[in-house]
């Protein structure tokens, strides 16, 4: 049996509360969209059930370790083909184990939910190193990224806490939404024009605030200038800061 | 507002230079971590520090670009031999205001280019006119602009006490370099510095620290004296010092003087001309690297100084790591079982780091490991292989002579080159899990 389901977190919440619920033992779990069609086998839709969910949920928290208790959502918004399956698996030791299971390395499934999730943490974390902002005429501090999972929403507090002072703006131009702190709450917005180029995220020259320019320029040539030429190791530079965030940074671009 | 704005467009040019001319010239200190301090957004201010450290950028030597690292002048009264900036030298010179620096720094910050500011100085007509003016960007950010982002500042032998108890209050970090590992070489090299003369307002950062910690427990508001500790940085290969008198010494300012860092820096040949100054053809990288591998062992996996060289051993062994030459000298130590050995004895398998220490302990409570379990848990099993014993492998490595071991280890290596500057560069990465940063979003 392949089990189909609208491809939001709750959505795979509520897959795996009718795996109890109905004793069901699929052979695959997809998200609607990314279900192509199967012979000879049964399909069938999960509808989302908010008050499912939030069940499962509540309930696997408290089967996890306090730190690790996200483990399940990060692992899930890897996206990752498979990531389903290895966490129903994860959901049934969980269950069935007085004891916390996530540390059961030795569980390949087990092993594949912490690396996806180590991975979207690390993009979360690389969003918060690499965001730049470009002050605006409006006085806003505006980014522009694409982070290859839906992480926005997991830096918002850092930056809030961050730039408690100053307006800002960070939009996901994949996804094409973002968000806007006014200095008092941050509030989820979706762009109609864009005075920006939504593939590098450059805003256009004349709704730069002036001056700005200048600090690009400057950070740029600092970055340059304190780069010891006896030791250049590119390879080194590109692993810490692949290529793909390049476009985004101005001591990359800016001369 | 607006008069801030056009006047820095007009001094932009000129900041410009200032800031190519010192960045340049603070580049040779090594220092860039910005972890060790947690700093809230008290009130609406701007910034915070994060006690694990963010790298915002990395340069193209590999180095992570977290602080804006700058000098406030490459002006100097002295004439140290191994340093670029000394008053011989005929090069460019600038000095930044107060005021430019926190110019500079508030618009990076801002910006997000940057957890905050570290800042030396070369010393301009006397350290006391060079400490207060530095301590004054330091307060300028703290008061007047409301800056809660990370300060790292010199602190100049010489200056007075009262200044540099003052700095301390708007620093998170302090340092006094050392430099060079030993008062005689010290003095050769710099004929108007001496060891004692460092070592001063170092133990009164220290003393600062210690009571204010004490205080802090008693009272809740008295304000933080220097939070993230203090450090310093050692020149490797300048003088002749061996590894085993920098790592005692090393051990020495961890322990007594309570630092939370120490950095080697291997010497760039800068001032060529000067006999004093071994001619080297390139810096020595393999050494320095070697230094802080051995470093992160005395921190991080228990090793003490003595373990790692020894008056019959002063060197580092510049071929294998210091942890796989441990194992090789003190082969009956070895195989260490997996599935029964303590955490201790784990960390010291070679191949095996503190992650894969730790998961092993995690594992291995659900059931015996195999090979395979530590090939997926992150053991490098090429070089763990000879050093370990499971259920599977039988244990290899007393059929071979430490020699002969280290050959072939050597060998299968360059097989498939293992990076030298991989471990260095760990060093100023953040564990990449760090949770506290993100928002538990449901
Ligand atoms: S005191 Fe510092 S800046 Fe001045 S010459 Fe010596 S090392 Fe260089």
């Amino acid at each position: 049996m392949i089990l189909i389901y609208d491809g939001t977190f709750e959505g795979f919440l509520s897959v795996v509360f009718d795996c109890y619920a109905h004793k069901l033992d699929p052979m695959d779990i997809f998200a609607e969209d990314k279900f192509q069609s199967a012979l000879f086998c049964e399909v069938v839709h999960v509808a989302t059930n908010v008050e499912h969910s939030r069940r499962v949920w509540a309930g696997w928290q408290k089967k996890l370790s306090r730190e690790l208790n996200q483990l399940p959502f990060l692992a899930y918004l890897s996206g990752e083909s498979g990531i389903e399956m290895f966490l129903l698996h994860f959901a049934r030791l969980s269950f069935a184990s007085p004891v916390p299971v996530e540390g059961n390395y030795a569980d390949e499934k087990i092993l594949a939910v912490r690396k996806a999730s180590r991975r979207v943490t690390q993009e979360a974390m690389r969003m918060i190193e690499f965001v730049r902002f470009q002050l605006t005429k409006d006085g806003i501090y505006f980014s522009g990224i694409r982070p290859s999972y839906d992480v926005l929403p997991m830096i918002l507090k850092h930056f809030k806490s961050r730039f408690a002072d100053q307006q800002w703006l960070i939009y996901d131009m994949k996804r094409d939404y973002g968000f806007y702190y006014n200095q008092r709450t941050v509030d989820e917005v979706k762009l109609m024009d864009k005075m920006f180029n939504v593939s590098d995220s450059k805003v256009r020259t004349d709704m730069l605030e002036e001056g700005e320019v200048d600090y690009q320029r400057l950070w740029s040539n600092y970055c340059r200038n304190i780069t010891i030429m006896e030791r250049v190791n590119l390879k080194c530079q590109k692993n810490h800061m692949p290529r793909r965030y390049w476009k985004f940074l101005p001591e990359k671009n800016v001369q | 507002m607006c008069g801030v704005l056009i006047e820095l467009v007009i001094m932009n040019e000129r900041v410009q230079n200032k800031l190519n001319i010192l960045a340049d010239s603070a580049k040779y200190d090594v220092s860039c971590s910005s972890s060790g301090s947690s700093r809230k957004n008290e009130g609406k201010g701007i910034g915070n520090a994060l006690n694990c450290g963010i790298c915002h950028s990395f340069t193209a030597d590999g180095r992570c670009v977290s602080l804006l690292k700058v000098l406030m002048s490459n002006n100097c009264i002295y004439d140290c031999a191994y340093c670029i900036n000394r008053r011989t030298n005929d090069r460019p010179r600038a000095t930044l205001t107060p005021d430019e620096l926190v110019d500079i720094t508030i618009g990076f910050y801002r910006r997000n280019y940057i957890e905050g500011l570290f800042l030396s100085s070369g010393v301009i007509k006397n350290p006391d006119y060079t400490m207060e003016r530095m301590m004054l960007v330091a307060k300028k950010l703290r008061t007047e602009q409301r800056y809660n982002g990370y300060i790292h500042l010199k602190a100049i032998p010489g200056a007075s006490p009262d200044l540099i108890n003052e700095a301390g209050l708007y620093a998170d970090r302090m340092s006094v370099n050392i430099e060079i590992p030993t008062n005689p070489e010290l003095k050769r090299l710099a004929p108007e510095k001496n060891h004692e003369g460092i070592i001063l307002p170092m133990g009164l950062i220290k003393e600062g620290i210690v009571q204010n910690s004490e205080e802090r427990k008693k009272y809740r508001n008295v304000r933080a004296f220097v939070p993230a500790g203090q450090s310093t940085q050692l020149i490797v290969g300048a003088s002749p010092e061996t590894d085993q008198q920098i790592l005692s010494l090393a051990t020495n300012l961890y322990n007594e003087q309570k630092l939370k860092r120490v950095y080697y820096s291997g010497y760039l040949p800068v001032n060529e001309y000067d006999n004093r100054l071994p001619a080297l053809k390139t810096p020595p990288l393999v050494r320095e690297n070697r230094l802080y591998q051995s470093d992160w062992l005395m921190r991080f996996y228990k090793f003490s100084a003595s373990e790692i060289v020894s008056a019959e051993h002063p060197f580092l062994d510049l071929e294998v790591d210091p942890k796989l030459a441990y194992a090789l000298r003190n082969y009956h130590l070895y195989p260490v079982d997996v599935n029964t050995a303590d955490y201790e004895m784990i960390l010291r398998i070679p191949g095996i780091g503190v992650q894969s220490a730790q998961r092993i302990i995690q594992a291995r409570r659900f059931g015996r490991l195999t090979s395979n379990h530590l090939k997926k848990i992150g053991v490098v099993m090429k070089r763990a292989q000879y050093f370990i014993v499971n259920n599977q492998l039988p244990p290899a490595i007393h059929d071979l002579a430490p020699e002969r071991l280290k050959r072939q280890i050597l060998l299968s290596d360059s097989q498939k080159r293992t990076k030298v500057s991989e471990t260095q560069l760990s060093l100023f990465s953040f564990p990449s899990t760090s949770n506290t940063l993100i928002e538990k979003s449901r």
